[in-house]
């Protein structure tokens, strides 16, 4: 415990003294949201239209971090110096994934304000409460699968290349999951006709969090095989 | 572990497929909505079948694989996920055969089916060029495996992920609807049997490939040529 607390740590420090990841990942989702209004000609969107784009959007800025997230420490000599300690290798992937976990959340707490400003159309105020849910639920699942990825990518030859392309695939459960789920939050009216956003479908959650559960198993099952020179 | 000698198995092949061939044409039944098409479905379910069986055998055998650091097991299992693929690619073209010739499109959307097996093959697809871009041999094999197990683990996932996500228009064959009359259940269990045949075959024949690759290599080492 001990261990991951410094290593979540350090992880937090470098980013904010570098500040090579966040910035970054939240400034291509306003990107995006601009780049999706001119591609669809739309000034609003709502309903499932809106939980798609918006977890694109989320998906892609959250790729770019994946990306970095070994970055410096398979070239700056981290993994060897982390190899050296006599502490559990299952910590560096507790530690990483929080860190993931803890840019996603500043991402989102930019790109979906941003979001409710430039397209959505209905208020977002009243949605936002239940949407709090699939949002945590896809950023645990996002956090598990791309740190494993990340670090299974980071020693490769083509690393920037293999990232996304093994983490699409795996994500896609996570965006059937969140979309469906946060669909019904951002409609204009709710299904039985009403004014404000339905209600959240606990059906997709189960899905999402035993997702989550298996994928973080399996990571933390696996993680070790990927540290071993 | 010697694999069974090539030649039975060979044989053996050729003589399953004789006889599915000829009971999906001479013995089972004409379907009476769909007619004649509905015959590519003893190729096309068995491939898919046997295609998502590779798969996850490829994951166990990675398991066995990282377990006992025995190369071997790794190579089986690079050779289990590489064929599964190849029937993976040819489950992709009889579906969308049938589902052009049932339904009028090449691709139907609503098709949870159809559709979880894309994206499970997308994600394989990755799996040569992650292989290859490793240049360590060991930890090649070993980043391998460590996928091979969660590719593995996410096919079921993924499949009930997307068919909660669709309404169900596939036929489903195995499953709570299975009432197939008895003759084509019989043609369908016969060719299934026969495609997972050719799926051992032709892994042997990769394996024997393989094994004699590596061998020459040793050789040719040895003796100094390079």
């Amino acid at each position: 415990m001990r261990v991951v607390g410094a290593l979540l740590r350090k992880e937090l420090l470098v980013e904010l003294r570098t500040l090579e990841s966040v910035p970054g990942m939240a400034l291509f989702a306003v990107t995006t949201f601009v780049v999706f209004h001119f591609a669809l000609n739309q000034n609003t969107v709502s309903g499932q239209e809106a939980a798609g784009i918006l977890w694109v959007t989320l998906l892609f800025a959250a790729m770019l971090g994946i990306n970095r997230l070994f970055v410096a420490d398979a070239d700056q000599g981290g993994f060897d110096g982390f190899l050296l300690a006599p502490v559990d290798r299952s910590a560096l992937l507790f530690a990483k994934a929080l860190s993931l976990l803890a840019y996603l959340f500043v991402l989102e707490l930019v790109a979906v304000p941003a979001f409710a400003l430039l397209l959505l159309g209905p208020p977002l105020g009243q949605a936002l409460p239940s949407l709090l849910a699939p949002l945590a639920l896809g950023d645990l699942g996002v956090a598990a699968i791309g740190t494993l990825i990340a670090a299974m990518t980071v020693r490769t030859r083509a690393r920037d290349l293999l990232g996304p392309m093994l983490t699409l695939p795996l994500l896609v459960p996570v965006v059937i999951g969140c979309a469906r789920a946060s669909a019904p939050l951002l409609q204009a009216t709710s299904g039985d006709g009403g004014v404000g956003p339905g209600s959240l479908p606990l059906r997709w959650l189960g899905t999402l969090a035993l997702y989550d559960l298996v994928f973080g198993l399996i990571a933390y099952a696996v993680f070790d095989f990927l540290l071993e020179d | 572990m010697r694999s069974p000698s090539l030649r039975a198995l060979s044989i053996s092949t050729v003589a399953a497929f004789c006889v599915a061939l000829s009971l999906v044409f001479f013995y089972a039944p004409i379907e009476a909505e769909e007619g004649f098409l509905q015959k590519i479905f003893y190729l096309h379910v068995p491939l898919a079948i046997v295609s998502l069986s590779g798969f996850v055998i490829g994951g166990l055998l990675a398991i066995a694989h990282l377990r006992t650091r025995d190369q071997r097991w790794d190579l089986r299992s690079y050779v289990a996920i590489h064929m599964s693929l190849i029937f993976g690619a040819a489950v992709l073209l009889t579906g969308s055969i049938w589902a052009r010739a049932s339904w009028g499109h090449w691709w139907v959307w609503n098709e949870p089916t159809l559709v979880s097996f894309l994206i499970i093959f997308l994600l394989y697809a990755t799996y040569q060029p992650l292989r290859f871009a490793i240049e360590d041999p060991e930890r090649q094999a070993r980043y391998a495996s460590v996928f091979a197990i969660t590719a593995g683990a996410f096919v079921p996932l993924n499949f009930m992920a997307v068919r909660l996500s669709a309404s169900y228009v596939h036929p489903r064959v195995l499953g709570s609807s299975s009432n197939l009359p008895g003759p084509m259940m019989l043609t369908f269990l016969v060719s299934l049997g026969a495609m997972a045949l050719l799926f051992a075959t032709l892994c042997s024949y990769e394996l024997a490939a393989k094994r004699t690759r590596i061998l020459l290599k040793a050789r040719s080492r040895i003796l100094g040529f390079q």
